[in-house]
């Protein structure tokens, strides 16, 4: 192992395995795969917590609202944050484990032969 | 126990002394189990991968333990608990914004960085750049943010050991009064935190941070289950009865009482109140996944499906120890009261114990059972301190050895025992620096140091990982004006916020510099993190090093080369 894990100088040797599996259509679709469900998902949790911090700033009146004895909205709307939260995490696990592992090890393998073709020895 | 009736005093004294032995016999216990797991750690530690990420040879459960160790801090244990028991609702703002922030790291940042970085966030951030800048300014940011966490857990756990070994103004305990014992404290912290860095490196603070984990669970989970039972598994009842125990009523249960308070005709303060609750919210939730001791953490598994397992344990552990904060803090207002928490600590930080005595009191046999409990969760939340500031000094010496020592001033040429040398050094230097700091901040209100925190995180480092994992444009001037700017934004506006001078409760209370309305810069700060990382890149000569970054994508997408 050596000390520095990204030698500033790059080693220029001809063809690049990293950039001929960027350029493929594999890793592209790998690579559509994970922001088709990071990028929403992102979006929607953020978006789903801001809503639930502005109706707690804004709408008091709304969130002090009793729905079983004293148990109100807010509490609910607070608890619906941690399932949100477990589910996110639960359909994320899910999904990457079919959509994008598979592809991920495949192109690994790929990529690691390509360098040891290509320099004759391991990439680090 | 009535025939025994001593006059009251003398029994709350033999109590206060009866938990005061026992909780330092447990927490010497605890120090004793956690120095001999780091020396064992320390004869597992042969090279840097070993010190750094201790081998990455733990599992996803190890790691998730340890996270959750690492992220639950008294702050969160003492601190949320105390907000809910005298601010009721809003204290629960806290404990959600803490957990939603882990599907950040998680979908975003925790495999991409466990597949293309080897130690430090740094790795990441200057894979695809000039090294020298970018991890300068990595380096700078990691031990801003590690040392503004330290400060407030070290400053902290000098505050709690008056409250929690019940040392009274006037009263000396081993020869010490309560000040004695509040430096004394800063420094046994200091120096426990120091010895399990520099003797057990990454391993030694993971193991230490699973036990706390460990500990802490169990004791939040046996006093969430007393306080359940005692109302019948009825959150209602539990809810009413606090409501009605705190003076407030149903307001109590509801949101707006400590944050985005609406003050009655001043609709200006009303304004800058909601935003500051916005401002809070959206730093916690993007803080995490750019807090350093928490990124490191990653790289202790040996894959990136082993650091997916771990943040899905960590969302299991942390949700669940969040979710326990609302009957921890609901059950100390209905069970303790506002009252009898503010005489001990206005700022609610002695809710938990103080509820830990009185289920003791009802549950386990009378006073002697009230005062053990007590003593138990005590030690506990000193056990919490030790393993987050041990975290936080091995973040901080880790960056500076592998970022600033290898990368910058040896420019790369520095071998891995010169690297680990300079590791345990640095986290020798840090952690005296942290004690001396702590020592002379000990009577300044520094609580709002972990917020100020979150915030750097979330503008300065946030913005600097998606940047370099995402965006192929991005350069190096991108990445340091990035971490640059969103790290000054944060702190100038906290300089001269409300918490730092111009109110009664502000660290310079008796000054005013204040110009900025809310106590939280996030709202400002983490846009403009983001911005300066794209302005630094357009304006930046420098063209994207095209290799590099297919190298970095795929890298990070597919775990090729994975260290």
């Amino acid at each position: 192992m050596s000390t520095t894990d990204t030698p500033s100088t790059a080693v220029d040797s001809a063809p690049d395995p990293y950039l001929a599996v960027q350029q493929s259509a594999e890793f592209a679709g790998l690579r559509r795969a994970l922001r088709n469900f990071v990028f929403p998902m992102t979006a929607a949790f953020f978006l789903w917590y801001a809503l639930y911090v502005l109706l707690s700033a804004y709408a008091r009146g709304f969130m002090g609202t009793k729905v079983v004895g004293n148990i109100n909205i807010a509490l609910v709307f607070g608890l619906l944050q941690f399932v949100s939260t477990f589910l996110i995490a639960w359909l994320y696990a899910r999904y990457t484990e079919r959509r994008v592992d598979p592809v991920a090890d495949r192109l690994k393998v790929q990529v690691e032969d390509d360098a040891m073709n290509s320099h004759g020895g391991g990439a680090s | 126990m009535s025939n025994f009736a001593l006059p009251a005093p003398l029994a709350a004294e033999a109590t206060s002394g009866t938990a005061r032995t026992t909780t330092i016999t447990l927490f010497l216990v605890f120090v004793a189990i956690t120095l001999v797991i780091t020396v064992w750690a320390s004869r597992q530690t042969r090279n840097a991968t070993d010190f750094y990420a201790g081998g990455r040879s733990f599992s996803g459960f190890q790691n998730g333990m340890a996270i959750g160790g690492d992220y639950m801090s008294a702050a969160s244990f003492l601190g949320i608990a105390g907000l809910i028991a005298l601010y009721g609702y809003d204290g629960f703002l806290y404990s959600i914004g803490f957990l939603v922030a882990w599907l950040v790291a998680l979908l975003l940042v925790a495999e991409l960085l466990r597949n293309s970085g080897r130690y430090t966030m740094a790795d990441v951030l200057a894979f695809r750049m000039r090294q020298r800048p970018v991890r300068t300014a990595a380096a700078v940011s990691t031990i801003t943010v590690s040392i503004f966490y330290l400060l407030a857990q070290m400053v902290g756990a000098g505050a709690l050991v008056g409250l929690l070994l019940g040392i009274r103004e006037g009263e000396t305990f081993l020869g010490m009064d309560a000040d004695t014992a509040k430096v004394a404290t800063i420094i046994v912290v200091g120096a426990l935190m120091i010895i399990y860095v520099t003797v057990g490196g990454m391993k030694g603070t993971t193991y230490v941070q699973i036990v706390k984990a460990f500990l802490l669970m169990l004791g939040a989970i046996a006093m969430t289950l007393f306080v359940l039972s005692a109302f019948k598994f009825n959150l209602s009842t539990l809810l009413g009865d606090a409501a009605e125990a705190s003076g407030k009523g149903t307001p109590f249960i509801e949101p707006g009482l400590r944050y985005g308070v609406e003050v009655a005709g001043d609709a200006t303060q009303t304004f800058y109140n909601k935003m500051d609750l916005f401002s809070l919210g959206i730093a916690l939730v993007l803080g995490t996944a750019g807090l350093p001791h928490i990124l490191i953490r990653f790289y202790t598994v040996p894959s990136a499906r082993a650091a997916r397992k771990s943040v899905m344990w960590a969302i299991g552990i942390i949700g669940a120890f969040y979710l326990m904060t609302l009957a921890l803090g609901f059950g100390a207002a209905a069970m303790v009261g506002g009252e009898a928490i503010r005489a001990q600590d206005t700022g609610g930080n002695t809710a938990a114990p103080q509820l830990a005595q009185e289920l003791g009191d009802r549950y386990l046999g009378g006073s002697t059972g009230g005062a053990v409990f007590l003593a138990v969760i005590a030690a506990v939340a000193f056990a919490t301190i030790l393993a987050v500031v041990a975290g936080l000094t091995l973040a901080s010496s880790s960056s500076l050895a592998h970022d600033f020592y290898a990368n910058v001033i040896k420019r790369g040429t520095a071998s891995e025992r010169q690297e680990v040398v300079v590791a345990r050094i640095a986290a020798f230097g840090i952690g005296a620096v942290a004690i001396v700091l702590s020592i002379f901040a000990q009577n300044l209100n520094v609580a709002f140091l972990v917020a100020l925190a979150f915030a750097v995180a979330a503008s300065g480092n946030l913005p600097a990982i998606l940047y370099s994992l995402f965006w192929k444009r991005f350069t190096t001037a991108g990445a340091t004006w990035a971490i640059y700017g969103g790290l000054i934004t944060a702190v100038v506006l906290v300089f001269f916020s409300p918490v730092v001078s111009g109110r009664p409760t502000a660290m310079f209370s008796g000054h005013d510099w204040q110009w900025f309305p809310l106590s939280n810069p996030g709202i400002i700060s983490i846009p403009a993190g983001f911005f300066f990382g794209w302005l630094g890149t357009v304006l930046s000569r420098e063209k994207a090093d095209e290799r590099k970054y297919a190298e970095l994508e795929v890298r990070s997408l597919t775990g090729a080369g994975a260290h």
